[in-house]
């Protein structure tokens, strides 16, 4: 059962929403419906489910309608039709009374700018949500203590919000969403507004966290590497749709539509891609009971300069040279086995391009792809690792091209 | 026929004047004959106020008096203004105007009171509703521009001669800047903190005593601070219709022409005006921080 799900969501701004939803499921442009009825779309019919303790993602740019959905989540914009599940219960029905009490224990927000009180210590910001519950002093701000020091700030609480700065403040602000001890963090921009270093800083921090804590957690922002690289998954947002939900590695290899692809061009791809999104088959490899002679044919009709050799059960054995053939076919060696090189550079399916492109920059040979019982799954060939930073998912052509030059 | 009422329309329609003057008349005479009782329990009600405040005032020795004011002054204002206050204090009591000082005091505190206690929580009302706004904001612009000898003659009218009908003229003068300020310092707490506290379950009562009003603070010192100068500015027409005090010895040393007898009085208002404002202004500024940390 997942956690949260969303069905149908809308959310119109303007006068008489119930009208412009009408006409919006009649396929009006909301360029005209904005013409006629003044009202503008916010969230146009959003459905997605988050799992237990998933980082959700959702980026797009300002204007996209993220911050208006999160917010129809806890309902501080109340949506203007769809449904919204938070353990199966439909929180777009409840009532006021109920729905606190849910804000109260179930839900908590980290906001953009921080948004802590500034007449409060921090230690009695953290204990906001606590108070509200009406929750003993003593045992709030205990509760509160103990917070903030998961997020490293306990020698501050008697401090105001003025005197932190940008990344401590927001610390405070996860620390008084945590002590609620929530099941659901709504996390609208959440780093946006700090320095890159300390942003990326925060990041790890909450990567960290999550681990310990396993919050189920929306997260939006409309930083493509901050979303790839927090999101388990990760919900592409654009005038109020949603474009694409998926992994990192799906959005990146298959954009689902054009703007998808806009916005992945841009990203530092090395961090991203991995071994096995940019290997390739072997256009032809040799047994290693198979002599030199085979081995320098089959080079010769795929035109390699190398060509690797397998043991049995696809297990790799090494790499044969063209030079290396030639000389043991003139030198009537037999056994493949006895001019297979095995100082070769290899790599495991998972490891970021980023760390191949040294390998790659100075290796003769193409770069192995094994699994952990030495099987052969791919190779990979220098020009795809360069290929791969700057092109889509077209590794097909990238072989055929390249894979015989090498 | 159609020209003729064309040219001299603005004569037709002075022609059937409304009745303005005469529903006016009405009402306080209504109001006079018919609620008598009703304004003589305001009346009651607001003579006490004043009388318990000038009681409390006058029964402060007037040493003890200056050297809690003086103290008052120097931590919100700094000593710049402590010495002041001591000079000032020091040349009331020298003037022999220390008796009317403090009947001044009385009723400014007393207009203030009942302002605020009224004002503020219109003000709330008022940013919680855009329509109470709406109704609310032309009442202000009338109370604040209608001359005050307008409805200074229906309240003595209404509550004869003294200091009731004074207190009152004030109050409709002075409230408005609370009302006002108290509106707008709740409206303009960021809507992100809004939002926080809404996110994380509070009712509106809770976001109204533990984030908008602290928040608003400022701003509505600032109301009560103008609230307290448009009283003392009032002090001098509330001495024509009876109100006694520092007003009074200008109002006299005016219409006597002893004019030197008037400026004394009028320095003593400035000099009380100036203490409060710089006192209240600074209790507005300061960061309640300071105060609790």
């Amino acid at each position: 059962m997942p956690k949260i799900k969303i069905k149908n969501l809308y959310k119109i701004f303007g006068p008489y929403p119930q009208r412009s939803l009408k006409k919006l499921a009649s396929g009006i442009s909301k360029e005209k419906l904005l013409q006629e009825t003044g009202n503008t779309v916010g969230v146009h019919n959003v459905s997605f489910s988050v799992e237990q303790a998933e980082i959700f993602v959702v980026m797009g740019l300002s204007g996209s309608g993220k911050s208006t959905l999160v917010r129809c989540i806890n309902r501080i914009i109340e949506p203007t039709a769809g449904e919204i599940y938070i353990d199966d219960i439909n929180i777009t029905q409840l009532p006021m009374k109920e729905l606190r009490f849910f804000r109260q224990k179930k839900l908590a927000m980290v906001f953009q700018h921080f948004a802590l009180l500034p007449h409060r210590t921090i230690l009695q910001n953290v204990a906001y949500g606590l108070e509200i519950q009406g929750m003993e002093k003593n045992a709030r701000e205990e509760k509160a203590r103990a917070v903030l020091e998961t997020v490293g700030l306990k020698d501050w609480s008697a401090a105001y919000p003025e005197q932190l700065s940008g990344g401590m403040q927001q610390r405070v602000g996860l620390a008084r969403a945590l002590a609620v001890d929530p099941d659901i963090l709504l996390m609208d921009e959440p780093f946006s507004a700090l320095d890159p270093l300390i942003r990326r800083e925060m990041q790890e921090e909450l990567m960290e966290l999550q681990e310990r804590v396993r919050k189920t957690i929306i997260f939006i922002t409309h930083d493509l590497d901050e979303a790839l690289k927090l999101g388990d998954r990760i919900a592409i947002m654009k005038d109020g749709l949603i474009d694409q939900i998926g992994t990192p590695e799906e959005i990146l290899t298959n954009p689902a539509t054009e703007y998808v692809a806009n916005f992945v061009t841009d990203v530092d791809r090395s961090k991203i891609l991995k071994a096995e999104n940019i290997m390739i088959r072997p256009t032809a490899h040799v047994s290693a009971n198979d002599g030199p002679r085979v081995a320098l044919r089959k080079m010769k009709k795929e035109a390699l300069s190398s060509i690797f050799v397998i043991e049995g059960d696809r297990r790799l054995a090494g790499i044969v040279t063209v030079d290396r053939a030639v000389e043991a076919v003139k030198n009537r060696v037999i056994d493949l086995r006895q001019i297979v090189e095995t100082d070769i550079p290899v790599t495991a399916p998972g490891t970021p391009i980023q760390d191949l492109l040294p390998v790659a920059a100075t290796a003769r040979v193409p770069i192995a792809v094994i699994d952990e019982k030495k099987r052969l799954l791919g190779i990979i060939v220098r020009v795809s690792v360069l290929a791969g930073l700057v092109g889509g998912g077209e590794n097909n052509n990238v072989e055929n091209l390249t894979g015989k030059l090498d | 026929m159609w020209k003729i009422l064309l040219v001299n329309w603005t004569e037709a329609l002075a022609m059937r004047r409304l009745p303005l003057r005469e529903w006016a008349d009405y009402a306080v005479l209504f109001l006079r004959s018919n609620h008598r009782d009703l304004f003589r329990a305001i009346s009651g009600v607001i003579e006490t106020i004043v009388l318990s405040f000038g009681d409390f005032l006058s029964h402060i020795p007037v040493t003890l008096f200056i050297i809690i004011l003086v103290l008052i002054a120097w931590r919100l204002a700094g000593r710049g203004m402590a010495i002041f206050t001591v000079v000032g204090m020091l040349l009331l009591v020298n003037l022999n105007l220390w008796d009317d000082t403090l009947m001044t005091l009385a009723l400014v505190l007393t207009s203030t009171f009942i302002s605020l206690i009224i004002g503020i929580p219109l003000g709330i009302l008022a940013s919680r509703w855009d329509l109470v706004e709406k109704i609310l904001r032309p009442l202000l612009d009338f109370m604040q521009t209608m001359p005050i000898f307008v409805y200074l003659l229906p309240a003595v009218m209404l509550f004869s001669i003294g200091v009731v009908p004074a207190v009152l003229a004030t109050v409709v003068f002075s409230m408005p800047p609370a009302i006002r300020l108290t509106n707008l310092g709740i409206r303009q707490v960021p809507a992100e903190m809004i939002e926080a506290a809404t996110s994380f379950g509070s009712t509106s009562f809770q976001m109204l005593t533990k984030v908008q009003l602290p928040l608003a603070l400022p701003s509505i010192m600032a109301g009560v601070n103008q609230c307290i100068m448009l009283a003392l500015s009032m002090v001098v027409i509330a001495a024509m219709i009876g109100a006694e005090g520092l007003g009074s010895i200008v109002y006299r040393g005016v219409t006597r022409l002893q004019i030197g007898s008037g400026f004394e009085g009028g320095l003593a208002v400035v000099i009380i005006a100036i203490i409060l404002d710089r006192v209240t202004q600074s209790l507005g500024r300061k960061s309640p921080q300071k105060d609790r940390g």
